[in-house]
């Protein structure tokens, strides 16, 4: 295999990290509207930690995809 | 292009504007500096307009003080009581990293001869504005606390053996933060518009093909791209309010050690 191909079959294979961080940031706004909906009335102070969360989950997925620019895009 | 390949890297090449007279010089006026200086005309004259001060605000003072009463929450909240000595850079961050993902994801290419370009796509511009965050950071923990900022490394009631473990995990942990700061609303900004130009491609390439799947394509494609294009608008608020939130929470730390 010639490395431009192995370059990308590479960066498919780490796309795969950008659906995982999906997965995560869908557990944390599933997560927030389930307790909100338990107690609505508690739910308007948490706005800043659940966008902590979120930010912290999708970074690992932007990491991903980061990854996978550096290995297709390397000469 | 028709069935040519796609470059979707192409929008993000930094070149510089007008005559190269200065071409030796490396010093030069670049359409980075150029959208840099767009997008903070943008910022002036939004927040001109608001400055009428009446006692009941038109739609556009409403706006502005919208903007302005958001952020000092923010801040307040984030840091607690002496939270708005710091407002100014948390409202520079979010303002800045707002309208410069605004302004890169509004259709200026349709213009001819103008070529749009997303300041917040290049990794200097996000790198430096995090390196400014850390460096308030580092200033108001070192100037309020002295040597005792180390302690922001050690929590309350930690085991003594641990000590040691916990102190290297933090500090790792402190270190990475400018980098995962400014990492953030770059890479959200550049993948977004990579995926634009991917799916912008497939529906030029679809009306080129001339063919009834071709113009299927071109249907699915247009419809992707105008719910990306809502969503860019809804990553780059969200990507500006991180950058405010996180920056407002490292300055609470430095400011009150836990």
């Amino acid at each position: 295999m010639d490395l431009a191909s192995a370059q990308v079959i590479g960066a498919g294979i780490a796309a795969i990290g950008v659906g995982a961080a999906g997965v995560g940031v869908g557990f944390v706004f599933g997560s927030f509207l389930q307790g909100a909906l338990r107690n609505p009335a508690a739910a308007g102070g948490q706005t800043g930690t659940l966008y902590i969360g979120f930010a912290a989950a999708e970074l690992l997925g932007l990491m991903a995809f980061a990854v996978a620019m550096i290995i297709l895009y390397a000469r | 292009m028709a069935a040519g390949k796609i470059d979707p890297m192409h929008q993000f090449a930094i070149a510089p504007v007008g005559s190269d007279q200065l071409a030796a010089s490396p010093f030069q006026f670049t359409n980075s500096a150029l959208w840099m200086l767009i997008v903070l005309g943008v910022i002036v004259a939004f927040m001109w307009g608001g400055r009428k001060r009446e006692l009941v605000p038109g739609r556009w003072q409403a706006a502005v003080e919208l903007l302005t009463g958001f952020l000092d929450n923010v801040t307040m909240q984030s840091i607690g009581a002496d939270g708005r000595k710091y407002l100014p850079w948390i409202f520079t961050a979010f303002t800045f990293i707002l309208a410069a993902n605004w302004v890169g994801a509004m259709p200026f290419g349709i213009v001819p001869a103008a070529h749009p370009f997303t300041v917040t796509s290049q990794f200097t511009v996000t790198g430096t504005m995090s390196i400014i965050s850390f460096a308030i950071v580092l200033g108001v923990g070192f100037w309020k606390h002295g040597l005792k900022f180390f302690t922001l490394f050690l929590p309350h009631g930690t085991p003594k053996v641990l000590l040691p473990i916990i102190f290297v995990v933090e500090l790792i942990s402190f270190l990475v933060r400018p980098f995962s700061l400014g990492l953030r609303p770059f890479i959200a900004m550049f993948a977004g518009h990579i995926l634009l130009d991917v799916f912008g491609s497939f529906v030029v390439q679809g009306l080129n093909s001339g063919s009834i799947v071709g113009y299927g394509v071109t249907a699915l494609a247009f419809a992707f791209v105008v719910f990306v294009n809502a969503l860019e608008l809804l990553v780059g608020a969200i990507q500006a309010f991180v950058f405010a939130l996180l920056t407002a929470l490292y300055i609470h730390d430095a400011v009150h050690l836990h």
